[in-house]
């Protein structure tokens, strides 16, 4: 780890990350053409982001339905205990330790924990919840919702509609 | 034929439609459409599918019934909003009840302008390379179209000595397309002032297509209207097209002293009423709250433009560097072929598709125009289908 990571990410890093988070694989060559920066500095810079964790990872977007092997995601409103010590959090890790919870936020209103729980079937997720989530000290009540489309995720929209024309040739 | 005689029609058509020459930019029409896998640098407009919000805006304006004709001038809070846009972007002020015309894009306004103003055979200076409609409007208009000539060495930004010498006892106006399609050039604004000053001196119209403004990179944009001595003999012409990419909407507008303005509306009231009025109110939400989406553009419109000058100037296609608009007019005169050659040959051995230079203007010879309105994976691909075209070429000549 190397400092500050907010310090280490200046605007220009910043810019180099938004074209990654489009296309993890833009080659840093192209990168430093697009926004007239050095070929190594826009490496260093990618590293930079890397080594002091703003960085977590790289990974791609899947339709995983198309690709043959769908999948069923659950939305649960998690009611909790807060402790004396940890408040949220520690309730919040025990949660976010299992890997069938896919996302887990601390929210505001009625509920405290939303948890997104994805499974192959709707046993599955009924299973977990019923077996590992309920019986959670701490945890109050829960409330799952089964989602039934999926429209749009993390800013990909998964409904295909037709391209639109453009014309080839215009003034 | 008899000496002094008009010469006889070919066609029912009138004498200066028919001799009207076709749109040079259309010609590879009919070929593309023959083709599967074109990458096309051929088009002059943003790749960007409208905003959302500006979509919805129009949408809800339909639901709620918005489906009559607008006032011939537009619509009083477009015209607020515009006036409020120019003020705080360009600190020049307009009266929106007097000197501002919501049309049916830059088209229109450029039509109503020239109409407005030229009498038989009135001379209007126009810099070249330029956009294709400027000529053929102004002698639609029944005036005649000066040229001068710009070229790379002067940055396609034409000097004053070369527009002082176009002026004539007929010439009646100067219309400038800055930023420019399809050099991308930006003119400066001490040579802008200079022009103004010009106008001042021979008492000429100044016509400003400014429709690119909100499209440049690394520097500012001038308005002319904003210039001193410039905003009584300023048509001021802009629209939506470009900036929030809603070309299909045909929404744009004219700002101009009252007396000049008052001509249009003229033509306008008997000529297309008004501009649609769902695009009056998409435009609204555009003004309103399309600043972010501006920016958003620009600064991709901006990477793009980097990748696509680099990658040309490595192939040792010349490339001026673009300040504004989003085309490329690289210089082909190193592969030994025209440009219309270039154009043609890259389109059948390579599928790419550029729109040679002379459409624009005879000083556009030896360059072809490459609009980078399209994503970075078209951009590189195209780049490396001219780079295997250029390659084959140089091979050939050997």
């Amino acid at each position: 780890m190397s400092g500050d990571a907010r310090e280490d990410c200046d605007p220009i890093t910043r810019r180099i990350l938004r074209i990654l988070e489009r296309d993890a694989l833009t080659d840093p060559a192209q990168i430093a053409i697009m926004l007239d920066l050095d070929v190594d500095d826009v490496r260093a810079r990618i590293d930079l982001t890397r080594r002091n964790g703003v960085v977590l990872r790289q990974k791609i977007v899947i339709d995983w339905e198309r690709a043959g092997e769908p999948f069923v995601v659950a939305l649960i409103e998690v009611k909790v205990t807060p402790q004396r010590e940890t408040g949220f959090d520690a309730i919040a890790e025990r949660i976010y330790r299992f890997p069938e919870a896919r996302s887990v936020y601390l929210v505001s209103g009625t509920y405290d924990l939303a948890v997104h729980v994805q499974g192959r079937t709707m046993q599955d997720i009924a299973t977990f919840v019923a077996s590992r989530l309920a019986p959670l000290e701490g945890v109050q009540s829960t409330v799952t919702h089964f989602m039934l489309r999926r429209y749009k995720e993390d800013g990909d929209i998964f409904v295909r509609t037709p391209p639109v024309e453009r014309l080839a040739i215009t003034p | 034929m008899i000496a002094g005689a008009p010469p006889r029609r070919t066609t029912r058509l009138a004498r200066r439609v028919e001799s009207l020459p076709p749109s040079g930019i259309r010609r590879f029409f009919d070929l593309l459409s023959t083709m599967d896998d074109v990458i096309s640098l051929g088009v002059g407009e943003p790749d960007f599918t409208t905003p959302w919000h500006i979509r919805e805006a129009a949408i809800h304006s339909l639901e709620r019934g918005h489906t009559m004709y607008t006032s011939n001038h537009g619509l009083i809070e477009l015209r607020r909003a515009l006036v409020d846009h120019l003020e705080r972007r360009y600190r020049v002020s307009y009266d929106p009840t007097r000197e501002t015309l919501i049309t049916v894009g830059v088209s229109e306004g450029l039509d109503l302008t020239l109409r407005a103003l030229l009498d038989p055979d009135d001379e209007v200076i126009i810099p070249e390379p330029g956009y294709v409609s400027y000529g053929p409007c102004v002698t639609l208009a029944g005036g005649a179209p000066v040229f001068v000539a710009t070229s790379v060495e002067n940055d396609f930004v034409p000097s004053v000595a070369a527009l002082e010498r176009a002026v004539t006892p007929r010439t009646r106006a100067i219309l400038l397309g800055y930023p420019s399609n399809p050099t991308g050039a930006v003119a400066p604004h001490d040579v802008l002032a200079d022009i103004v000053a010009l106008a001042v001196r021979h008492d000429l119209i100044v016509i400003s297509d400014e429709i690119y403004d909100r499209l440049v990179y690394g520097v500012d944009h001038t308005c002319v209207a904003s210039l001193p001595g410039a905003r009584e003999r300023t048509v001021l012409l802009g629209g939506f097209s470009k900036s929030y990419a809603m070309t299909g909407w045909r929404v744009g507008y004219a700002a101009a002293p009252p007396d000049l303005l008052a001509g249009m509306v003229k033509i306008h009231q008997y000529g297309a009423l008004c501009a649609p009025i769902s695009s009056q109110h998409a435009a609204l939400e555009a003004l309103r709250h399309g600043e972010t989406d501006v920016q958003a553009m620009r600064e991709e419109y901006d990477q793009r433009r980097r990748l696509m000058v680099h990658g040309l100037n490595r192939l040792g296609l010349t490339t001026f560097e673009p300040r504004g608009a989003f085309y490329a007019f690289p210089s082909v005169r190193s592969t030994g072929l025209s440009s219309t050659q270039f154009a043609e040959r890259l389109l059948i051995q390579e599928h790419v598709a550029v729109v040679p230079g002379e459409a624009f203007g005879p000083s556009g010879v030896g360059h072809v125009r490459c609009c980078y309105a399209t994503s970075t994976a078209n951009v590189t691909e195209a780049l490396d289908r001219i780079g295997r075209f250029v390659q084959a070429i140089r091979a050939e000549v050997q």
